[in-house]
């Protein structure tokens, strides 16, 4: 694909964003824009509808380990009209880790995102079902982040007995 | 045992007892617990070249109530250990276990908070399979010892 | 009384919460139903599948509610594999933790430890030598075809037919037997290496190789001509699970079962890695999108395989070296470090801290496994351990999507479509 092409779509979220467009980094393959918090439904919209990222292929949730926006999300988006990967990168607060929904731009987000909060904790508001997707229920922390250990917490998942549980 | 007393001293625990043990240990059909990798090399224990059917493990029952020994192939988390002890519950006695390959044995390379360390936690484990995984041979193997097992030491007055 | 007694005897307690959650969230999904009270046939019941089940293709659990003989709406409970894969790559330099990507897509793990490496030569700024590449995307190549038989054996004994499990296992036994030549194990091989390959092909196993991609266009010819007109297998799959390529792009299916929707997005044309810019193959796609399109769509992939593999034989250098001759990006050779002081150290220096990529970089490199696009997100913070490594592995995408799919499906089909859609858990549970 021609650089021209990537240049406008680099451009036109230049201009739809202005200042908000915190950093933009183009050191890796592919660009990775940190936008603040309360932009992020909006240019999820935006890129979905003008400029054709129309695939969602994941969300990545990280644990940075710092006293402030301790917890970063990144979009992961295709465009397949323009074969080019996007990255968007927002902060959330250890404090209030809140973040609004995607699933009603992408309906595949909503695994993307149960799985974030299944292993970090950030909450989406507006999920239709908010469920931990990978560990059940009744298990009260956050694996990724990084003061979990290894080796889990004992006796926060429980065993079987090793008797029948009927006759 | 009032049957000793009529067929006189001893005959169930020679002559019915011999053949019992020789039906059992040679129709020792598994249930196959596939939860990993190693449930691919069972099935290639199971699959054309390997041929579990002549050692007379020729059906994989994936009903517990029809089957005699359960093979926990892969690595066992705690949220799936109910469900394998549920089915290890539902299947009849006399039954066996075998512990196929290094995670369900000890939990393997994965140490990690997901993971039982080792199904002996909650199973009654007859026989461990070294591997990761192991290749079909030493699940042949297994199955062979099992028959041992049952040969040498199951016995019907342990039934009753 | 006594009845109730006894079944609340022998339901389960464990992970209380967890099942009413569960069965909750299958109550809040919206769906609307016309309920003909007169019709008895049309009774509404919860059915649960798994996670243990002959079918599930691993320990999926499916929860569905049936009205009648129809899926009005159902729930997949994945993690029954779930053991942190992702928490242990944290704690792993970077080729300590390639073993464990075989054991993510244990259908297929030759891809996977390539995936892995690429993603970390990305970061890393490594360049592998010619002949290496050549040699991961033969394996790969093969690992496409070995975990596309398994799917067509699998399937179709869902499907009913127990023969052809028979059939495709003997050709995996063929592809075993080279792997097994070619890196010393059966399937989780763990062959490639930062920096290139492992070993180098032997000549039994170029001989084994080109034996199997002579004879194995026969088989398929085969199978095709027992399929492709097999009323039963037509019947059971023609419309069945169909969806169309909106609908796809927004559930986010991924490799074939996306290919089958009439979309070409397929890693090894969309962005060309390793050699495969230069090869002349073609990315099947159906339109149909359902259930006979993703037959359709793996088998002419399968084939198309064959042809990769043998333009890379005629493409391939015939000597060279397969790993980076830099001591600080890839391990030495056993020569070196055996016979030299140099090697020994270099050889500790990897394993103990291994490759570091500068530090704060992020970086993402996908290629195209045979489930879908499997790509590695890693955060550096410049030692040898990942900061943080996310797995996009394509299972989840798919598993996501047939939450979707089964929606006012036959419950009978629900079995084919899990096959259909070829998900292993391993890899969606990470």
């Amino acid at each position: 694909m021609n650089t021209e092409i990537r240049d406008n779509i680099l451009q036109d979220i230049r201009e739809y964003l202005g200042d908000d467009l915190l950093e933009l980094n183009m050191k890796q393959t592919y660009p990775l824009l940190l936008i603040p918090r309360k932009r992020i439904h909006d240019t999820c919209r935006f890129l979905k509808n003008t400029l054709h990222f129309a695939y969602l292929n994941e969300i990545i949730g990280a644990d940075r380990f710092t006293s402030e926006d301790r917890f970063e999300v990144i979009y992961h988006l295709v465009s397949l009209r323009d074969r080019w990967r996007l990255f968007v990168k927002v902060l959330v607060d250890e404090e209030q880790p809140l973040l609004p929904t995607v699933s009603d731009i992408w309906k595949s987000a909503n695994w993307n995102e149960r799985e974030v909060y299944d292993m970090f904790g950030i909450r989406f508001e507006g999920h239709p079902d908010l469920r931990r997707i990978f560990l059940p229920e009744d298990f009260k922390y956050y694996p990724l982040r990084k003061e979990f250990p290894l080796l889990g917490v004992p006796g926060s998942l429980e065993m079987p007995n090793t008797t029948p549980d009927h006759d | 045992m009032s049957l000793d007393r009529v067929m006189g001293e001893g005959y169930f625990t020679t002559t019915v007892d011999a053949l019992t043990k020789w039906g059992r240990s040679n129709s020792v059909w598994p249930m196959p617990m596939g939860l990993a990798c190693c449930a691919i090399e069972m099935m290639a224990f199971a699959g054309p070249k390997y041929d579990a059917a002549r050692f007379g493990s020729e059906v994989f029952r994936f009903s517990p109530r029809q089957s005699d020994v359960m093979i926990v192939a892969g690595w066992c988390t705690y949220k799936m250990s109910h469900a394998i002890r549920r089915i290890w519950d539902q299947m009849p006695d006399p039954k066996w276990c075998i512990a196929m390959g290094a995670c369900a044995s000890t939990g393997g390379m994965h140490r990690c908070y997901g993971v039982v360390q080792g199904v002996d936690n909650f199973l009654p484990v007859d026989y461990y399979i070294s591997g990761c995984p192991p290749r079909p041979e030493s699940v042949i193997n297994a199955i062979l010892k099992i028959q041992d097992k049952i040969k040498e030491q199951q016995s019907l007055k342990l039934d009753s | 009384m006594e009845l109730e007694k006894k079944i609340s005897r022998k339901k389960p307690t464990y992970f209380r919460e967890h099942q009413e959650a569960l069965y909750k969230s299958l109550e809040d999904k919206h769906a609307t139903v016309e309920v003909d009270k007169s019709d008895p046939l049309t009774t509404r019941m919860t059915l649960n599948m798994g996670p243990q089940h002959p079918a599930t293709h691993g320990v999926l659990r499916v929860l569905m509610e049936l009205d009648g003989e129809v899926i009005t709406k159902c729930r997949l409970d994945t993690g029954y594999l779930h053991r942190g894969i992702e928490k242990m790559a944290e704690n792993k330099t970077y080729q300590e933790f390639m073993p464990y990507t075989d054991r993510m897509d244990y259908i297929s793990p030759y891809s996977n430890n390539v995936a892995l490496c690429m993603a970390v030569e990305r970061i890393a700024g490594i360049e592998i030598p010619e002949r290496a590449s050549y040699i991961r995307m033969i394996c790969c190549e093969l690992a496409r075809i070995s975990s596309h038989l398994l799917w067509l054996g699998t399937m179709i004994m869902d499907a009913g037919a127990l023969s052809y499990f028979l059939w495709t296992f003997r050709e995996r036994e063929k592809i075993y037997d080279i792997f097994d030549e070619v890196t010393g194990h059966r399937f989780t091989v763990s062959h490639s290496r930062i920096g290139g390959v492992n070993n180098d092909f032997t000549p039994a196993a170029v001989e084994k190789i080109r034996k199997f991609i002579r004879e194995f266009p026969d088989e398929l010819k085969g199978w095709h001509k027992t399929l492709d007109r097999n009323r039963i297998f037509v019947d059971r799959n023609s419309g069945v699970g169909a969806i169309d390529h909106e609908e796809a792009i927004a559930i986010g299916l991924a490799g074939p079962s996306l290919r089958a929707t009439g979309i070409a997005y397929d890693i090894r044309t969309f962005e060309p890695y390793l050699h495969y810019a230069d090869m002349d193959f073609v990315v099947p796609t159906r339109t149909e999108g359902d259930n006979l399109a993703r037959y359709y769509c793996r088998m002419e992939e399968m084939a198309e395989s064959v042809r990769i593999i043998e333009q890379c034989f005629d493409k391939m250098p015939e000597k060279g070296p397969i790993r980076v001759d830099d001591a600080k990006k890839s391990y030495p050779s056993k020569d070196e470090v055996y016979y030299s002081m140099e090697g020994l150290i270099h050889d500790f220096m990897m394993t103990d801290t291994g490759v570091c990529p500068p530090a704060g970089a992020e970086s993402y490199h996908a290629i195209e496994a045979p489930k879908g696009e499997l790509g590695f997100y890693i955060q550096s913070d410049g030692t040898g351990h990942p900061w943080r490594l996310k797995i996009n592995s394509p299972s989840f995408s798919n598993l996501q999507g047939l939450e979707t799919i089964l929606d006012g499906e036959m419950v009978a089909d629900t079995v084919v479509l899990i096959g259909g859609m070829d998900p292993v858990m391993g890899d969606s549970d990470k």
